[in-house]
């Protein structure tokens, strides 16, 4: 029996038909695993534009004005104001992570073990800064200004349950991502991908591809990042 | 066996039938594309029959929790019914129970049986099976997703244990009463309700991605997508519309509980309670009524596209004849999944949304029934001439079309905004949603129990009680919903705990007093149903290998019933559509998806 060679399939549109019409996968040579994650980020987006799709109807109907973010989210910087000061670092240090995760999904498929290793883990610090910095301008809202997600002095109060509520969900896929992230590069560490190694929970081998689709993951939150951003610092 | 992969079509010559020659087809298979996938062989007790990682033992688990939950869903049905029928007799019915009783009741139903029994159980047992798969693409997952669910149910049981009860805000929850004193269980039971339907739609995208892509990616060689039984076509396109509608139903749940525990105000508006204004203010209850009907509309369907998918093969089998429109029977599934997604404001004509909307979601949702009218047509067409057995899965089939017309057609009459509004919030909308998605549903659960027993357990359901339950069950359901209709068109509202001495009662009372003596009638059958479920697994008739003479892949299996890893050695390699039956020019009666054109050279079988 012959090998199936993916390079041999029709290209284009004619190949989109192909592939649709084919037996076995729909997705060629597209891994279980990515599969899987591009599926469930499609769920997510539903989630997340659900949430971004409420604000925008509360902001749209408040009769009470909205507080205006230049001021709310001001750092005041050796005795100058500077507006969205600490967002443009947060926002500088996820997206920079999504560089380092490419370069470690990169080397992950060159199986280059330590390199892969050691940019997961110049990711996951990157996540875990960004992290630490939310934290930071929660509780500046907290408890300098007074934000509180029932109230906050600045204008309408949907304005504290919607920042919390939409920043904590992000925060808490980062944090997720951040575990996965430290977890992922000990095993690469380890050589888990070379060796077969099965995992502690499925009993399964895993590989590289693994590495891939954290990535996915991984830019996915970033690219959420950058649509709550405009609707919360910019808009 | 082929040379290259690219020269295989899976048949290069289509029968040409129009000049009255025929050539059969010529055969290639494609080469493998995937490895061996590789199984976690489980050695105890435990890891085999509790934390199974066996699709098939998952199902299983699935259908016998949801059939759990569905009796305590039922046996509240009856304190409805016992308000209703006899108010003021029973001492331990109250408004809050009854209010508690609705609630539960259809929560229980739409979410926790329906749901979780066609998904979760049918999808599990029969997907990795139909499309010839050694299991789901993610097992370890996969029984996470079974215990999430299990744990989602124990949540809501427990709303019953704290204090406050259950909540009793009516199914669909709508703040701000959901979370205000006065309402039922505003303590602690909504709480837990939100709590428990966040569990389910995080265990559930588990086990549904898993459903996903084991159809998309972990087909056997020869199975294209117009090759699959509809069975998995319809639960396919409904684990879809789940990944996709229940989004907007965690989101509305995080915000509820969140305007419930810590006094966001979401969906609370300015309001006063008992005299005294609330903390609330400048949400809006309205966002919460899109956001649930986003997911309450689709909903419907993910209930509904696996029984259209199931009943097809039902009938098709057990008529002995192939579906009549396979591929529009396919596009109808796949259009009426999409279309269900912008008609949900059709629930909320009478919320005070803005009038124009109505012209819009009206439109889209009258042509919802062009692609299901073909449904019914197609089957109807399968019908016609086929050789019906009538046995009880063919019952059941039959009971199903003609509830299901039924309540379509009561669905014309909601869909149009100027019907709807004086209809609306009386007992002709709950007529309609029990026949279209609770009874017609249901009739496909039974007829597939039937069908599909003798392969789980070897064994046939008792036949004569299998009888007895589709008559009484049938024949009941229409006791109890016909009446309904018209109660609704003489006014009666829904929800209301008593009528007292409502004139326009006058020609209710007998009627409700009626429906309440059938409702019981029907739930005590169900119980004869389970009795013949647990008896039959030891003591029912041995059934034979392929009792109903099927093609689909799952009775082709090498061990019957099936085992871990489903298929032996070897994948099969499939040739065909499921629904060979009665092919012209073939000296058999039905062909087997997996049997070559070259042991059946004669066979003047459609090209698929």
């Amino acid at each position: 029996m012959s090998q199936f060679d993916i390079k041999k399939l029709p290209q284009g549109s004619k190949g989109f038909v192909h592939d649709l019409g084919s037996d076995q996968r729909v997705f060629k040579g597209v891994p279980w695993g990515k599969a899987m994650m591009w599926i469930f980020l499609l769920s997510d987006t539903f989630i997340f534009s659900c949430f971004l799709i409420s604000l925008m109807t509360a902001r749209a109907s408040t009769t009470i004005p909205w507080p205006y973010p230049s001021e709310v989210f001001g750092l005041t910087v050796f005795g100058t104001s500077v507006p969205l000061l600490l967002i443009a670092i947060m926002t500088f240090v996820l997206i920079t992570s999504s560089g380092t995760m490419a370069i470690a999904v990169k080397y992950g498929y060159e199986k280059n073990r330590k390199l892969c290793g050691w940019f997961l883990l110049a990711t996951a610090i990157g996540g875990l800064t960004f992290v630490g910095m939310q934290a930071f301008e929660w509780s500046k809202l907290i408890f300098h200004d007074g934000v509180r997600p029932w109230s906050n002095p600045f204008g309408a109060e949907q304005f504290g349950a919607f920042f919390f509520m939409v920043t904590g969900f992000h925060g808490t896929h980062v944090s997720i991502g951040v575990i996965f992230l430290f977890i992922f590069s000990r095993k690469v560490f380890r050589g888990d991908f070379d060796t077969g190694r099965r995992g502690y929970f499925t009993s399964m081998k895993s590989d590289y591809e693994a590495i891939e689709i954290l990535g996915l993951y991984w830019h996915f939150v970033d690219l959420v990042w950058v649509f709550i951003f405009a609707f919360f610092y910019l808009w | 066996m082929s040379e290259k992969y690219t020269d295989n079509k899976i048949e290069t010559k289509a029968a040409d039938t129009s000049s009255g020659s025929y050539a059969p087809p010529v055969e290639k298979i494609p080469a493998k594309e995937s490895p061996e996938q590789e199984l976690y062989h489980a050695k105890s007790f435990w890891t085999k029959w509790v934390f199974s990682q066996d699709a098939k033992v998952i199902g299983v688990q699935y259908a016998l929790t949801a059939t759990a939950i569905g009796m305590i869903g039922l046996v509240l049905s009856w304190g409805m019914r016992l308000q209703l029928g006899f108010p003021e007799t029973f001492s331990f019915l109250g408004p809050a129970t009854y209010y508690q009783s609705v609630t539960m009741h259809g929560m229980i139903m739409v979410i926790y049986l329906l749901t979780a029994l066609f998904l979760g159980g049918f999808g599990n047992y029969l997907i990795p099976l139909m499309v010839g798969a050694r299991d789901m693409v993610f097992p370890y997952v996969n029984m996470v997703s079974y215990w999430m669910f299990l744990i989602a149910v124990l949540v809501l049981i427990a709303s019953f244990f704290v204090p406050g009860g259950p909540t009793g805000a009516g199914w669909t929850l709508y703040p701000p009463q959901a979370i205000l004193p006065g309402t039922p269980g505003s303590e602690m039971g909504i709480v837990l309700m939100l709590i428990s339907l966040s569990l389910f739609v995080i265990g559930f995208t588990m086990g549904g991605l898993n459903y996903v892509i084991t159809v998309l990616q972990s087909r056997t060689r020869g199975m294209t997508l117009m090759r699959m039984p509809l069975t998995i076509w319809g639960i396919f396109t409904a684990t879809v519309l789940a990944l996709l509608a229940f989004p907007a139903l965690f989101v509305a749940c995080i915000m509820m509980t969140l305007d419930n525990l810590l006094g966001t105000s979401f969906f609370m508006p300015e309001i006063f309670s008992m005299g005294e204004k609330l903390e609330y203010g400048g949400g809006s209850p309205i966002l919460f009524q899109h956001l649930f009907w986003f997911f309450g509309h689709p909903e419907v369907y993910i209930v509904a596209l696996p029984a259209f998918g199931i009943v097809s093969d039902l009938i098709s089998v057990h008529a002995r004849k192939n579906i009549f429109g396979y591929r529009m029977m396919v596009w109808a599934i796949v259009i009426i999944g999409a279309l269900s997604f912008i008609v949900w404001a059709h629930h909320m004509y009478v919320s005070g949304m803005n009038p124009w909307f109505g012209f819009f979601f009206a439109t889209t949702t009258l042509i919802i029934a062009v692609p299901t009218a073909i449904k019914v047509y197609n089957w109807v067409l399968t019908l016609w001439r086929g050789n019906i057995h009538l046995t009880i899965p063919m019952l059941f089939s039959l009971g199903f079309i003609v509830t299901f017309v039924n309540g379509g057609i009561t669905g014309l009459f909601l869909g149009n905004v100027i019907v709807d509004v004086p209809l609306s919030d009386t007992y002709f909308v709950v007529a309609h949603f029990h026949m279209v998605m609770g009874i017609a549903p249901l009739m496909v659960v039974f007829g597939a129990i039937y069908h599909w027993y003798p392969l789980i357990t070897g064994r046939h359901l008792n036949q004569t009680l299998g009888k007895i339950h589709f008559w009484i069950t049938f024949v009941g359901a229409y006791a109890i919903y016909f009446p309904m209709h018209y109660l609704g068109f003489i006014g009666v509202p829904r929800r209301y705990f008593e009528m007292y001495d409502s004139p326009y009662m006058t020609s209710g009372v007998g009627l409700n007093q009626f429906i309440t003596v059938a409702a019981l009638i029907v739930g005590f059958t169900q119980i004869l149903f389970l009795y013949n479920l647990f008896t039959s697994w030891y003591k029912g008739e041995k059934s034979e290998r392929n009792p109903w003479k099927a093609n689909s892949l799952e009775w082709h299996t090498p061990e019957y019933p099936p085992v871990h890893g489903n298929f032996g050695k070897e994948l099969p390699v499939v040739y065909r559509w499921p629904y060979d039956f009665s092919v012209p020019g073939s000296d058999k009666e039905y062909i087997p998806q997996d049997v070559p054109q070259s042991q059946v050279p004669t066979a003047k079988a459609e090209k698929t």
